[in-house]
């Protein structure tokens, strides 16, 4: 793709363009931040311009642009006005679709906000670059708020942006640049942002020395005395839950000010342009062509549907989560908590009655949820989801691998067709679905999380319950090796070893080696013990939500969880020995 | 007492009291507004059956707003045996949207009569969707109790209504874990007005503990929940029966008065709120249960 250049004059100022496939239509316009030139786009610039007319340029005082002296020069005002002359330039007629990263998103908010502008912009994704009047507003409110809570977020942003106050130090940041920082920059960004193979900028130290005035020309100007800026231009934004400089609660009042928003966190640092291009593309392309389009906001693509956001917002908004067995007991609950906290949620069950249920209560909790009766242990129904997720680019952030069955007997009157119901149920679900869906995840670029139900029985060797305890230390290995590998994909693997719930298990298990009557009535022995313990399945699905927040990978629910952990650590003679008596009966 | 000593007229004491008990809460339902406490409505509807010429009770009046009809937090199963000052009124305030209950338990004349109504001043979807399941329940308690099945039985029964349904029976939270409870009738002593304890009226609750002592020394249990002193067939006689269902925050409920005869029961009275508005959303009658 060939790189076509050119120098736009806004007020005796030179400003350096660079655009590829000018024939395409619609115009992407990218603007860089601090301390870059238009060069931090060239990966993604490149991509986008095998479908679209993508534009970038150097910001005045950076790359070979020209740098004016005044600070003055560096006012969001003049910035705005470059940013119109070069669309002017490059997309007279049509509107073009922003894309800003850091300080260009900082100043090209300037440009959405501003009336006159509005039908020049069809569309601005913002990386990592609030409108500093928003965040004038956000501090403002917080500090009024009076709430210590709301005083730690603004103190932790400030914590967050130690290096602006530090950039108006007289002579302090250009000393730096000057002093070496240009030649070590892009090892910097390899080591702390881990950013592959940062490629020298051969204007770095330009760039750093002269856009200092950014901060000076503007900060506290906007932040203590901040203006009311709306837009009715659709808003893309792009959060990475890694940046070091900008932090997520700074986005939450948004929709107050761009009430058409939509927000993805994405697992990257601050300089995701580079670190992940493709990334970048895929959210660029899905938000212009939807645009593009002309189509209703709810006609959006499911998986940007997901994503348009509201004062309505809570912690798992935005994600879509997976979850079997969601039917009853652990499962159902488990689906109820995740739509509850504003995921989307797809139940799975082999029982269409039973999962109607849980999906009627979910979109009563204002959830958009959907039934998927399958049997778990088919491999081609588990492909067959998938492949319809995928056609519709969509993945989930959470899968709950929840389904399973009991059996209880003994081993020699366990037969083979026992054997393979009850590994299907509770170890290969658990295989094809972190499989399939583990690979959708890792590609999604996104924090994601698998959570594997085992149990108590994982480590409680009983001579009573051999099928079901063998399946669930499986699943606990599966996942142990599981989250060894998927650590390096950004995907978190959790193993829950519930002790004795009451979540209806005992009603549908099997009981070999008995006749009917015999079965029943050892059923009703179980299902009265635990009755009598009555651990409930929301517990364990509280147990679960708190181990997606939190760091726990492997999480134990109940007493005698945690007691027969111990004891299987501690005393496994002991545990053996009693594993020989037939306890439930 | 059993129904089969119960006159005619009697039953028409207690119809007459659960009627006004219902009346009550929907005159003190339809002037709530956004603002007002817990004691405030309880206390309003004191003094609305004192005016109308009530001179005991089983119990005073109670309301609960929010997610204090769901009993959530504190109250749990077994905290305090259920014996809990949580039940009493306090100061929450109603808002928009916010779902509440009323329980009164009146007595007039020796009669006496336990309802339980709910509603939401707005709109409140959930409530919607928990009240129109509890027909399910009325269905389901008045069939098996004309099987004449063990009223423990019952109770599991109701325990698993609510599983499949993916709701808590919070009717455990109350004392004893009680689906319901018998209501006796007291001699008409002509008085005015009796003593309460702790929102409790004496007179009643002495009929229950009696009861409780009959049940010791081999007799039925005066309390209808899952636990084994239940474990025989339906006693005759009028039971108020109170299932009170609770999902994540929002609890519904209706209490109404079951008589049981030695081969039959029936309810009191259809003629109530929540059987008004199960036929006003075209849900009644429902042909059988889920």
């Amino acid at each position: 793709m060939n790189e076509i250049n050119r120098t736009i004059t806004v007020n005796g100022v030179n400003l350096h363009v660079r655009e590829w496939n000018p024939e395409a239509q619609p115009t992407i316009v990218m603007v860089h931040g601090y301390p870059d030139s238009s060069h931090v786009w060239d990966a993604t610039a490149k991509l986008l311009a095998e479908r679209f007319h993508v534009v970038v340029y150097d910001v005045r005082g950076a790359g070979e642009s020209d740098a004016p002296k005044h600070t003055k020069a560096y006012s969001l005002e003049h910035l705005a006005g470059d940013f119109r002359a070069v669309i002017n330039a490059v997309s007279p007629k049509r509107a073009v679709h922003l894309v800003a990263h850091d300080w260009g998103s900082i100043q090209s908010w300037e440009s959405v906000s501003d009336p006159a502008m509005a039908s020049r912009i069809a569309s601005y994704t913002s990386i990592s670059g609030p409108s500093l009047d928003h965040t004038g507003y956000w501090i403002g409110q917080r500090l009024k708020s009076g709430k210590p809570s709301e005083y730690h977020k603004v103190v932790n942003q400030l914590i967050h942006s130690w290096y602006i106050g530090a950039f108006h130090l007289p002579g302090f940041a250009p000393a730096l640049w000057n002093t070496g920082l240009d030649k070590l920059w892009p090892s910097i960004l390899e080591r702390v942002e881990g950013v592959g193979e940062a490629c020298p900028n051969p204007s770095q130290r330009k760039d750093g020395v002269t856009g200092v005035r950014l901060y000076r020309a503007n900060m506290s100007q906007r932040l203590t005395a901040p203006q009311e800026k709306r837009t009715t231009v659709p808003v893309q934004l792009i959060v990475p839950e890694r940046d070091k400089f900008v932090t997520v609660e700074l986005l939450d009042d948004l929709y107050k000010w761009a009430p058409r928003l939509w927000r993805e966190d994405v697992d990257a640092g601050h300089w995701l342009q580079v670190s992940h291009p493709q990334l970048v593309v895929d959210r660029v392309s899905r938000f212009v062509d939807f645009i593009e389009s002309g189509a209703d906001d709810n006609e959006a693509p499911v998986a940007l549907r997901r994503l348009q956001t509201d004062d309505q917002r809570k912690k798992y908004s935005g994600k879509l989560a997976l979850v079997t067995g969601a039917g009853n007991g652990i499962g159902r609950e488990t689906l109820l908590a995740l739509a509850e906290q504003g995921a989307d949620v797809i139940g799975i069950d082999i029982d269409p009655v039973a999962l109607d249920r849980s999906i009627e209560l979910a979109q009563l909790l204002g959830a958009n949820a959907q039934a998927r009766v399958m049997d778990v242990s088919d491999a081609a129904a588990w492909e067959a989801l998938a492949a319809e997720l995928e056609a519709n680019n969509d993945s989930p952030s959470i899968l709950v691998n929840n389904a399973g069955i009991g059996m209880a007997g003994p081993f020699l009157e366990t037969s083979a067709k026992d054997w393979e119901k009850i590994l299907g149920v509770n170890l290969w679900s658990v295989i094809h679905g972190s499989r399939l869906f583990g690979q959708q995840m890792a590609k999604a670029g996104r924090r994601a999380t698998i959570v594997n139900v085992a149990s108590a029985a994982a480590f409680t060797p009983t001579r009573t319950m051999t099928a079901y305890s063998t399946t669930k230390a499986a699943v606990r290995m599966l996942s142990d090796c599981m989250r060894a590998d998927l650590a390096d994909s950004g995907i978190r693997v959790i193993t829950v070893c519930p002790g004795i719930v009451n979540s209806g298990i005992t009603d549908r298990s099997n009981f070999v080696g008995q006749d009917e009557a015999g079965e029943n009535q050892k059923r009703a022995r179980a299902s009265a013990l635990y009755a009598r313990r009555n651990l409930s399945p929301k517990a364990v699905a509280s147990g679960i939500l708190d181990a997606i927040d939190g760091s726990n990978d492997e999480v134990l629910v109940g007493v005698e969880a945690y007691g027969l952990n111990w004891l299987g650590r501690f005393a496994p003679k002991l545990a053996r020995r009693i594993a020989r008596y037939d306890l439930a009966g | 007492m059993s129904a089969n000593t119960l006159s005619n007229e009697d039953l028409t004491g207690f119809r007459d009291i659960q009627r006004l008990a219902y009346d009550c809460a929907e005159a003190v339902a339809a002037d709530l507004q956004p603002g007002v406490s817990e004691k405030d409505v309880a206390k309003k509807m004191e003094s609305w059956l004192m005016d109308h010429g009530v001179d005991d009770w089983f119990h005073k009046p109670f309301a609960w707003f929010g997610d204090r009809t769901a009993f959530d937090g504190f109250i749990g199963f077994k905290h305090l045996g259920g014996f809990n000052p949580a039940f009493y009124p306090g100061n929450r305030r109603l808002e928009e949207g916010m779902p509440y209950i009323l329980d009164c338990a009146p007595s007039r004349h020796g009669y006496t009569a336990d309802i339980g109504y709910c509603g939401v001043v707005g709109e409140n979807k959930l409530l919607d969707q928990l009240m129109d399941d509890l027909l399910e329940y009325r269905i389901l308690l008045l069939e098996q109790v004309r099987q004449r099945l063990p009223l423990a039985d019952i109770s599991r029964a109701v325990d698993s209504l609510c599983a499949r349904h993916g709701y808590e029976p919070r009717h455990k939270a109350y004392p004893f874990e009680t689906l319901a409870h018998r209501v006796e009738l007291l001699k008409d002593d002509g008085k005015q007005s009796h003593i309460n304890l702790a929102h409790f009226g004496l007179r009643n609750i002495r009929e229950l503990v009696a009861g409780g002592w009959g049940m010791l020394k081999g007799g039925d249990s005066p309390i209808w929940n899952s636990g084994k002193r239940a474990d025989h067939a339906p006693t005759p006689g009028l039971w108020a029966v109170e299932p009170h269902l609770g999902f994540r925050g929002t609890g519904a409920k209706w209490e109404e008065l079951l008589v049981v005869t030695e081969t039959d029961a029936y309810w009191l009275d259809d003629d109530v709120p929540h059987v008004r508005r199960w036929q006003s959303r075209g849900l009644w009658p429902l042909e059988k249960v889920a």
